[in-house]
């Protein structure tokens, strides 16, 4: 049976927890892979090489720098999940901090502390086989992708923008029915247009699609209400340090 | 043997449960020298880069300090933005965030029950491995756990970091027709609640009684989810205001989350502070079924906060029913929140205990200071206060068999570490 990996890198939790939401598959799936180290959810953790290695998080500490490189020789194939993983997540906002502010801002008792300036991506240390996008990622691409991996197929994971996820589930537009500022042209398509259906503009927690055209968006974003700090803002959250443009 | 009196015990990386955290015990001349619960998961400094974003943000900022606990994020950072704007939500709008709250408390819940808690008292290493001599008992806790998902898809968007929250209420709430299929489905996991309860409550426990303050909020409404009033296990009671006040943090060498002592005592938050100060506030089938598992009103042996995490997933699955069932639509999605300068304080109950937000903002709605206190660095003091009780009352252990008690003494506290290590305190060096 070939041996599934997970590990936790900066991060929330979330993405891993996706693996432990897929209620209905979880038994099953453990009837096709050996669930070799998970940290979360068993005491066991056996020894490397493994097949598959699901990371989570993104790189903080000098610590993390190394790990990543002994888990990549331990893996087969590496697969990064969420947007810490594959951007830096929410804590890269500290990649965009003046330093000299950000130097001046220091803990109680900082010598305790391990921490470096950036919050880096996965893929900016290792190779990596695989990214499953998104501030949570969605259950249904991890499910998939594993599915692939297991049968030895490519996974079906499109790389185009929310909107057609949007029309895909026939909702209105939001941004030209409601004038509702909304990301959704410029992001990275997976999470079934969650946003759009409680009418709510997509605030891009899947990060970037392929090639995103922002210079053309924004005219938009201006014209249904945001001024220049708001459009400042809504590029830099939980995908900040990706690219944009 | 004279090694046992003198003992080390290492825990390198803590399994089940939510973060990164270690142990280490060392007893000396038998008598318990240290206890450390070293938490190394690294700092992620939502409190620094807060200052400067907008009011509106928190929500869905603070969401992603826990993937586990989401909806106590937002609902706590929600209350603390309206308290400094002047704005009360109530009436439906109010209802629908505790219906939320119910979801994450029955999710959470039982998460550590039947995959992080349970194989401890039945020897396994995890709920897979479980599962093989347990298949239909495991089943069932997913299902349930399914139950509390399906809430927080249908009323926030997303059981994980929830899309539909909002300061001042929701982007769109449902009609009665999209909450009845939600009713059904709880109809079974009131039954599977039951049954989870008397389960666990046949388990055997560990001898422990914590002399800990005891510390939840109190409210004349039912039991505390969204709202109320902290008091403590000695009779002080005081406003959320004064929050900061009596909870004081402090930095510890050995842990990346502060410490906490209340009025300079040692205290815990969490199921077993909730219980005993508010069994008198459960639905009437919860504090039946409580009383014929022999749980008393007042529980603080920690190895039995699985059996009160089982009468809350009773209480939370009974209160979502309550309220699917009196659920009429609110004319508006949300109240209209206007910023002001001020100051506003928020407390809600995570499912791992008291989760404080204080918010500073200008009058134009800029955030100027985050403070965020979550459970598990309140919970720390008595983690390790536990694990040193339990290293004295059973020296007899060889060191296997200690370690491991040592771990579940952790695993009690459903510690959420992941939560935990993001709120150091920063002071801004004068330059």
């Amino acid at each position: 049976m070939p041996t599934i990996a997970v590990w936790k890198f900066t991060s929330c939790d979330g993405c891993q927890l996706t693996l432990l939401d897929c209620e209905d598959e979880l038994l099953p799936l453990t009837e096709h892979v050996h669930i070799a180290h998970f940290l979360e959810a068993t005491s066991v953790s056996e020894p490397g090489p493994y097949d598959i290695s699901i990371v989570e998080g993104s790189v903080t500490t000098p610590d993390e720098t190394e790990r990543i490189r002994w888990i990549r020789e331990q893996s087969d194939v590496l697969v990064v999940v969420g947007a810490c993983a594959t951007s830096g997540g929410i804590q890269a906002l500290r990649n965009f901090a003046d330093v000299d502010e950000f130097r001046s801002i220091v803990y109680a008792r900082p010598e305790h502390i391990a921490t470096l300036g950036t919050s880096t991506a996965i893929s900016a240390h290792v190779s990596v086989d695989h990214e499953l996008r998104g501030c949570p990622i969605d259950k249904g691409q991890l499910l998939e992708l594993l599915t692939a991996l297991l049968a030895g197929r490519k996974p079906d994971l499109p790389d185009t923008s929310v909107c057609t996820d949007c029309k895909r589930r026939g909702l209105t537009c939001v941004l030209v029915a409601h004038g509702t500022p909304c990301l959704g042209p410029v992001t990275h398509a997976g999470c079934g247009a969650l946003c759009p259906a409680v009418n709510r503009g997509c605030y891009g927690c899947f990060g970037p699609m392929n090639r995103p055209n922002v210079p053309a968006l924004v005219p938009l974003l201006r014209r249904s209400g945001m001024g220049d700090d708001e459009l400042h803002l809504v590029f830099r959250t939980f995908n900040a340090d990706a690219e944009w443009t | 043997m004279t090694h046992r009196a003198n003992r080390t015990l290492q825990v390198a990386g803590l399994a089940r449960v939510e973060g990164e955290g270690a142990l280490h015990v060392r007893t000396v001349g038998g008598e318990v020298d240290r206890v450390e619960l070293n938490i190394y998961e690294p700092p992620r400094f939502f409190e620094a880069f807060l200052r400067g974003r907008n009011f509106r943000e928190p929500p869905d900022i603070t969401a992603r300090i826990c993937g586990i606990c989401p909806v106590a994020y937002q609902m706590s950072a929600c209350q603390a933005i309206e308290d400094a704007c002047g704005v009360e939500v109530g009436g439906q709008l109010r209802a629908l965030r505790r219906l939320l709250y119910c979801g994450e408390w029955i999710s959470s819940h039982t998460l550590h029950i039947y995959l992080l808690h349970a194989p401890d008292f039945l020897g396994f290493a995890d709920g897979i491995a479980m599962a093989g001599a347990h298949r239909a008992i495991v089943e069932r806790g997913l299902a349930l756990k399914k139950a509390g998902n399906q809430i927080m898809d249908v009323i926030g968007g997303r059981a994980i970091h929830p899309v539909n929250v909002r300061v001042g209420g929701f982007y769109r709430v449902p009609t009665p027709d999209e909450l009845r299929p939600l009713a059904k489905t709880l109809h079974q996991a009131l039954y599977d609640a039951l049954g989870t309860l008397e389960w666990v409550a046949g388990f055997d426990f560990p001898d422990l009684e914590v002399p800990h303050d005891l510390l939840a909020l109190r409210d004349d409404e039912g039991y505390p989810l969204d709202r109320g009033a902290p008091h403590t296990s000695t009779g002080l009671t005081f406003p959320v205001a004064d929050f900061s006040n009596h909870v004081v943090e402090h930095q510890v060498p050995h842990s990346t989350a502060l410490h906490a002592r209340l009025d300079d005592r040692t205290f815990l938050v969490g199921p077993l502070a909730r219980y005993s100060l508010n069994s008198d506030r459960l639905s009437p089938v919860a504090r039946e079924a409580a009383a014929a598992v022999g749980l008393g009103p007042v529980c603080r042996n920690p190895f039995r906060s699985i059996v009160v995490r089982a009468v809350e997933v009773v209480y939370a699955v009974e209160e979502a029913l309550r309220i699917i069932d009196s659920y009429e639509r609110p004319d508006s999605p949300w109240v209209e929140v206007d910023p002001r300068a001020g100051v506003g304080h928020g407390i809600t109950e995570a499912p791992r205990g008291l989760l404080y937000h204080r918010y500073g903002l200008d009058a134009a709605g800029r955030i100027l200071s985050a403070d965020i206190v979550p459970p598990t660095s309140q919970n720390q003091s008595a983690i390790e206060a536990d694990v040193a009780q339990v290293v004295r009352s059973h020296q007899h252990l060889d060191d296997h068999a200690l370690q491991s008690l040592c771990e579940r003494t952790i695993r009690n506290y459903d510690p959420c570490i992941s939560c935990s290590a993001h709120f150091l305190d920063f002071t801004r060096e004068s330059t």
